[in-house]
């Protein structure tokens, strides 16, 4: 098959791709979607397997599909809804490998033996060798901090942004000799260069900034694979890869303004690490009193009231506890009480993720609510329940022009009639800021692990 | 420049506008799968890969690094649609309406 021919079949592929993200616009057509989105993936490989300069290594094919698919399939399947964050970063680090990948082998087979590459090929090459490997060796200090393989925690040391600058100007360096000089060592040196400085771009940002990193990296991958397309002249490649590119770009800028930083403050300034110390003095200072109340006090107290709204957070996922969650909810819906759920942009590890536990654990998708929908609601709340979240109900983002959070829109729990958090100790949240709002007369603390507090208040509401 | 290059920055920019378009349209509450489902699509890197592996290269090494890349792309395409369709299948309304 020619290529020309080989690309006006590949529309069905791009207008499956639009139609695949179009469909996710509602949680009842996302699904068929997808499939759609699947079956023009799989179109596309078999156009390109008929491809008249596809000739040989059939049997490697086959047996890389198999073995991708085998690795794609497991992860896929075994991986639990709370690890969805560290599960996407790490197939959008392979996608922008094989981008690399593709881009040194073309270099190679081509134009290694014509022995001359021209200006345009030359820099989508080079785009797509550094920018995938970026995101390749990115994506997985990303998976290794969310699979607490490595600290959450940012790890600095001097003259790191400066040293980090270098290795990036080192690996365009090392990319355009190669493309001069037509060498495939240089472009290899290249990659090797720009891993390492993927590896250092993501170890200085902590954990709770995650889902801007992981939303840019996947952008990342999809501009690869986009400059791939160029490499291949392949308009199916130049279209799928814009899409993700774009729609990676969409939700980085989303998750920093819920965030109100800029996009550099959180890629650049290590945020957690700084505050730590000026955090503990500060909770030192005005340490106000903390009320502390047992399980039957707050279960009481939930059984009785008319509205309860549950404020979700990364520790929800840590314990594991989305389905004791979702059982004390039921418990009080039985008993009449109007329960909802209120989710902050960037609660959790990546974007949408307390959704997506909640749905494992059959919570209904309309009851959950965006911080705009639910904030003008909390002033006719009896109680909030916070399982696991700190910075995003924190009022001092609201009140405390000096705080690091300060302007970052939060739920406004502290304007519900009580407030119960249910945490394990005091110790501050990520960004290590103290939370006014644990000192508030209406706040009561639950010290627990999110489950074993939700158990005991599933038991403790039973027998009220 | 070549006209094949401006054609391709032509279709670029305009996947990029539909992106754009077609993703602000996609709520909150299905940003993760919007995220594993994109990451599923940048796994069309797996075009590249077969046809990088299947044009005839000299020596054993290009065969070994075409290999890995089919293998990276495959498990890129195959985990991050069924991992989005598992996610999808969760997202269910109140099961007292029906509709």
């Amino acid at each position: 098959m020619s290529t020309t021919t080989a690309n006006l079949l590949y529309l069905v592929t791009i207008v499956a791709f639009i139609l695949a993200l179009r469909f996710l616009s509602s949680p009842r057509h996302a699904r068929l979607g997808v499939q759609i989105g699947a079956a023009g993936m799989i179109w596309a490989i078999i156009v390109t397997l008929a491809l008249e300069e596809v000739v040989t290594g059939f049997w490697w094919m086959a047996a890389g599909m198999a073995i991708g698919t085998v690795i794609g399939v497991v992860g896929a399947k075994k991986v639990k809804m709370t690890a969805m964050p560290q599960m996407v970063a790490l197939f959008n680090g392979v996608g922008g490998g094989a981008a690399a990948l593709v881009a040194l082998i073309e270099f190679h087979g081509v134009w290694a033996n014509i022995g001359d590459v021209g200006v345009e090929s030359g820099i989508s090459t080079v785009f797509s060798a550094l920018v995938g490997s970026i995101s390749f060796a990115g994506s997985l200090v990303a998976f290794g901090k969310l699979q607490d393989l490595i600290s959450g925690r940012p790890i600095t040391y001097p003259g790191q942004q400066v040293g980090n600058a270098l290795l990036f100007a080192v690996s365009i360096l090392l990319g355009a000799l190669a493309m001069t000089s037509v060498s495939f060592w240089l472009l290899a040196a290249a990659i090797v260069a720009a891993s390492v400085f993927g590896v250092v771009f993501v170890l200085p940002i902590g954990g709770a900034d995650m889902p801007v990193v992981i939303s840019l990296l996947n952008a990342f991958t999809g501009l690869a694979a986009a400059a791939t397309g160029f490499v291949l002249h392949s308009n199916v490649l130049i279209v799928s890869g814009m899409l993700v590119g774009a729609s990676g770009t969409l939700l980085t800028t989303l998750m920093a303004r819920a965030m109100n930083r800029s996009i550099a403050n959180v890629l650049f300034g290590a945020f957690g690490k700084i505050d730590t110390a000026a955090a503990a003095a500060a909770a030192g200072a005005d340490g106000g009193t903390v009320r502390s109340a047992t399980a039957d006090d707050v279960a009481v107290m939930l059984a009785y009231a008319r509205r309860v709204v549950f404020v979700p957070g990364y520790g929800l996922a840590v314990a594991q506890a989305q389905h004791d969650v979702r059982n004390l909810a039921e418990l009080l819906e039985e008993k009449g009480v109007d329960v909802k759920y209120a989710i902050h942009p960037v609660a959790g590890r990546m974007p949408g993720h307390m959704n997506v536990l909640l749905a494992e654990a059959n919570v209904p998708y309309d009851e959950l609510f965006e911080m705009e929908q639910i904030n003008p609601e909390f002033p006719q709340t009896d109680v909030s329940v916070i399982v696991g979240a700190n910075d995003v109900v924190n009022p001092a983002a609201r009140n405390q022009p000096g705080s690091p959070i300060y302007g970052m829109p939060i739920l406004d729990v502290d304007k519900s009639q009580n407030v119960v958090v249910i945490k394990r100790s005091m110790s501050p949240g990520f960004a290590g800021i103290d939370n006014p709002l644990f000192y508030d007369p209406k706040t009561v603390m639950l010290f627990d692990d999110a489950k074993a507090a939700m158990e005991k208040l599933i038991a403790a509401v039973k027998s009220v | 420049m070549s006209y094949q290059l401006v054609t391709e920055l032509t279709i670029l920019v305009l996947a990029a506008f539909v992106g754009f378009e077609v993703i602000s349209k996609v709520p909150t509450l299905l940003h993760t799968p919007l995220m594993s489902g994109t990451n599923a699509i940048h796994g069309i890197v797996i075009v590249g890969a077969i046809i990088v592996m299947g044009t005839p290269h000299p020596g054993l090494f290009m065969r070994v690094l075409s290999f890995i890349a089919v293998v990276l792309a495959t498990a890129n395409v195959v985990g991050g649609f069924v991992v989005t369709d598992r996610m999808l299948e969760m997202f269910k309304k109140r099961p007292d309406e029906t509709s």
